[in-house]
């Protein structure tokens, strides 16, 4: 009985500090404004949200999460989800929840060039980043690397390169492949890289990580990861960016973008946001902060970023890029993807 | 000879009693049946969920899955199962002994550290592996500069995989073990001692025998751990079934192929379980009759603590202090280079409290689910049970997306608020908590249960005073699993926690995703700590 007793009082206490735990961040988060579903880590813009809060005095909630697990939740909530505004991290998870999207005014989508939104007008681009191929210092020379990601296909590079066939970001390049390939030139070179054996990682990250370890001598990436391990490992960290010259898709600049949900109640302040998101405070913050490229005119790229107007970018129609199911697709016939 | 018999038949006899059935009057086992109910009704909500979303599935998902290419995955994740499930017991079974039945300096201690991988989530776990024993990773630079070994071998595929999975899920079968090995009767040991058996025949003929459910039950939730895992498995790029679920998430869009693919999952946990269930077979593992319960004396190691601290120290030092060494470099060398860190304190708080929520609402509903199964072996408490494995088998998200649909759906003012992201932990990790709920109840004689009803104590009675205070062990291992599992949850946490709760494994996988290795560092390292504080608690209430 005194057993029982005791743990009688422990429940009662524990039960208390939960109550406390609980009522207390109930209370930090009254009646926020604009709900944010941000598939682009609190890392990277978590500071420019807050900015957006102390400038417009609009209080801003977000659920982070990942791009593909965001869209996943907003099909699924569907005409009843809290959120106004989707930031995804590339356009094929817009693509997914298009239909849910509001179609947005004139004058924002007027601020970003037309390469770089919704051709329906539903989302916008935020900032751009850019593929590259990443390769290991010690190792290479970027005359070592090929003018054009074709190449990579050659029997030379057998067992040297990384890739993350399961990355959204690759598998956007993909589908500019197949855009401006065609499908069968796409094929190939899958299949050419494939039989490269190349080695297959996860994510961006990883593959920078690996590159730089020497595990694999080159990669295909997004640029701006590597100006993080820069930072966090400094200058003798032995992995640099190559921007190929060639103008295939492997120079392809792609965007993060958002979009309004059409259920939003809270139309005015998530315009704002978009607003505030392409104005040059903002634009400025990718640049510098994130290292990635503006999508509005006016605003200086970082000075180590080689500027977008020499990265020989491809035009190709953004509504092709954010069709993944095809790629997905080439990739499962080719045996990429399980 | 006559006690030896009875000891051999307390623990491998193979007729089953129907036990206390008949005489449960009607309101207990109505109330137990109520909540055994409830439980199987929310552990129900992602099949159905599931069964609504593969409805919309086209030919082209079923060709996917009826491809041999289907089968071959199955093969894949079943084999690294087993190979983690058998690689953990033989790291537990001796970590369990040690630190329970001998003197070894300072047992609670390695027991407490042995259990903390528990918490590092996998993706995270992993990543750490591969920073530091990966190629060119932390180890391969200290042996080329110390020895100049400038080639290891590769840890990715099936070994990194098994490696990673084993060292963060081992603590399953230890904490199960240690339960059991507090909860054993320890009169057969000592009759067999007395009977002249050295304590090498008494360990592997009395000792081990009594273990076998704690075993097992690791070991299943090893199993269905490693199938419904996704963050290692794609750090170690090794395909498994569930990384394949994910991808239809990920890069298709297409819920309705994961649907469908989930399915397959649940038959295959299934038809496990159907195993599981068979070979379990009808042994009893309780004494025939009711002895004084006390702790065993404890065995002196004598010289053999070196080997067995050596032991401790090598079991700890891969699965904590390796993963911890990377976060702490992680994090000196991100002050060095003046990043700036998040706060944490608030997602400590959120952590702690979903979680131990979470671990308590288990504790409650796994009570009948488990008592249920026990003492009223049937086919319904049969069914419940495995209802319950099923949801720990599938991904999180499927979890959190059921939730997601059924919530918005039906009860949308609950949606993303702390009730249901306790109740997707509570589908979620409720096998856990009934695992070792039930483990510990086979080691209660119902013999004392009935002998508490003949002398006039109510059914409620003899579940409060005698039952429950006996399978204490078992519900302070039920407890500490969910806590600290789900001190480490993703997916739901992402999904389904109100807006602005944040919990420390979000942060901590949102920074390394983006490879901001001090900003992960910093809430990783107080993760492992902030759960270290509730195990302590966990096992210095063991011995009251």
């Amino acid at each position: 009985m005194k057993t029982s007793q005791r743990s009688l009082t422990l429940m009662a206490i524990v039960a208390s500090l939960l109550l406390t735990a609980c009522t207390s961040t109930a209370s930090s988060q009254a009646q926020p404004q604009l709900t944010i579903y941000s598939g682009r880590s609190e890392s990277l813009v978590g500071p420019i949200i807050m900015q957006f809060e102390a400038a417009s005095g609009i209080k801003v909630a977000v659920r982070w999460g990942s791009t593909a697990e965001l869209a996943a939740t907003l099909l699924e909530e569907g005409d009843r989800s809290p959120a106004d505004i989707f930031f995804a991290q590339d356009p094929g998870g817009l693509g997914a929840v298009a239909n849910l999207l509001a179609y947005l005014p004139e004058e924002i989508l007027q601020q970003v060039p037309q390469g770089f939104r919704d051709s329906q007008g539903r989302w916008v681009g935020i900032s751009g980043r850019a593929r590259v191929v990443v390769y290991n210092t010690d190792q290479l020379t970027a005359q070592d690397l090929p003018a054009d990601i074709w190449d990579f296909t050659a029997p030379t590079w057998k067992s040297r390169l990384g890739w993350a066939p399961t990355n959204a970001s690759f598998q956007t390049m993909v589908s500019a492949m197949r855009a401006s390939w065609g499908e069968a030139k796409t094929r190939q070179w899958l299949e050419g890289i494939q039989a490269n054996l190349p080695v297959v990682y996860d994510n961006n990250t990883a593959i920078v990580a690996a590159v730089a370890a020497g595990e694999v001598q080159a990669g295909f990436v997004n640029h701006y990861y590597l100006y993080r391990f820069l930072q966090e490992e400094g200058d003798d960290f032995t992995a640099r960016n190559y921007f190929q010259p060639g103008g295939g898709p492997g120079s392809l600049v792609m965007v993060s973008g958002a979009g309004i949900l059409e259920t939003s109640q809270n139309r005015e302040a998530a315009l704002k946001f978009l607003d505030f998101l392409l104005s040059p405070v903002a634009q400025q913050y990718f640049t510098t902060q994130t290292y990635e490229y503006p999508v509005v005119e006016g605003v200086v790229a970082p000075r180590e970023l080689p500027g977008l107007d020499t990265l020989h970018q491809i035009t190709i129609d953004v509504a092709d890029l954010a069709d993944m199911q095809g790629s997905v697709s080439l990739l499962r016939e080719t045996g990429i993807l399980p | 000879m006559s006690l030896w018999s009875y000891t051999y038949e307390a623990i491998i006899n193979r007729r089953n009693r129907p036990v206390a059935n008949c005489r449960s009057p009607l309101h207990l086992s109505l109330s137990l049946w109520l909540v055994g109910g409830l439980a199987a009704a929310a552990v129900l909500l992602p099949i159905l969920y599931l069964l609504v979303r593969a409805a919309g599935a086209d030919q082209g998902t079923w060709a996917l899955i009826f491809q041999p290419a289907t089968l071959s995955t199955l093969g894949r994740t079943l084999s690294l199962a087993l190979t983690v499930s058998l690689a953990s017991a033989i790291i537990a079974l001796p970590l369990a002994w040690l630190t329970t039945r001998t003197d070894l300096p300072f047992g609670k201690l390695w027991f407490i550290l042995g259990t903390l991988p528990l918490v590092i989530p996998s993706y995270v776990g992993a990543y750490l592996m591969v920073a530091s024993l990966g190629p060119r990773g932390m180890l391969s630079q200290l042996l080329n500069s110390l020895l100049g070994i400038s080639h290891l071998p590769a840890i990715y595929g099936f070994t990194g995989a098994a490696y990673v999975l084993t060292l963060l899920s081992y603590p399953y079968t230890l904490l199960s073990l240690r339960a059991a090995l507090l909860g054993m009767d320890p009169a057969l040991e000592e009759a067999a001692r007395s009977l002249g058996q050295n304590r090498w025949r008494t360990f592997w003929r009395i000792t081990l025998p009594q273990l076998r459910p704690a075993l097992a039950m690791g070991s299943l939730l090893i199993i269905l751990y490693v199938l419904r895992d996704f963050g290692a498995v794609s750090i170690m790029r090794y395909n498994t079934f569930t990384r394949v679920i994910y991808l239809q998430y990920s890069a298709a869009f297409d819920r309705a192929s994961a649907a469908a693919l989930s399915l397959v999952l649940v038959s295959l946990t299934v038809s496990l379980l159907i195993i599981e269930q068979w070979l379990r077979g009808r042994a009893r593992f309780h004494a025939s009759a009711a002895s004084a319960r006390r702790t065993p004396p404890r065995i002196t190691l004598g010289t053999w603590r070196w080997p067995a601290l050596f032991f401790c120290a090598g079991v700890v030092t891969m699965g904590l202090l390796i993963p911890a060494a990377v976060l702490v470099h992680w994090l000196v060398r991100g002050l060095q280079a003046g990043e700036r860190l998040l706060p944490v304190w608030e997602s400590t708080g959120n952590s702690l409290s979903a979680s131990l929520l979470a671990a308590a609402a288990t504790l409650v509903v796994g009570i009948p689910v488990a008592y249920l199964g026990v003492r009223h072996p049937g086919r319904a408490s049969r069914a419940l049970e495995s209802l319950t494995h099923t949801a720990y088998a599938l991904p999180g998200i499927v979890i959190a997306l059921a939730l997601v649909f059924f919530t918005t759906n039906f009860a949308l003012p609950l949606y993303q608020t702390l009730p249901v992201l306790v109740l997707a932990y509570t589908i979620l990790f409720l096998s856990q908590a009934t695992s070792s709920q039930r483990t510990a109840l086979l080691q209660v004689p119902p013999g004392i249960e009935e002998a508490a009803r003949s002398l006039g104590r109510t059914p409620r009675q003899v579940l409060t005073s005698i039952t429950l205070p006996l399978i204490r062990p078992g519900l302070l291992t039920g407890f500490g699993l969910v806590f600290l599992t789900a001190m480490k949850e993703l997916p739901a946490t992402l999904i389904l926690s109100p807006l602005g709760f944040k919990t420390l494994a979000v942060q901590v996988w949102s920074a390394v995703s983006e490879a901001f290795f001090a900003q992960a560092a910093f809430p990783a390292l107080i993760l492992i700590v902030a759960s270290s504080i509730p195990m302590a608690v966990l096992v210095i209430q063991e011995h009251r």
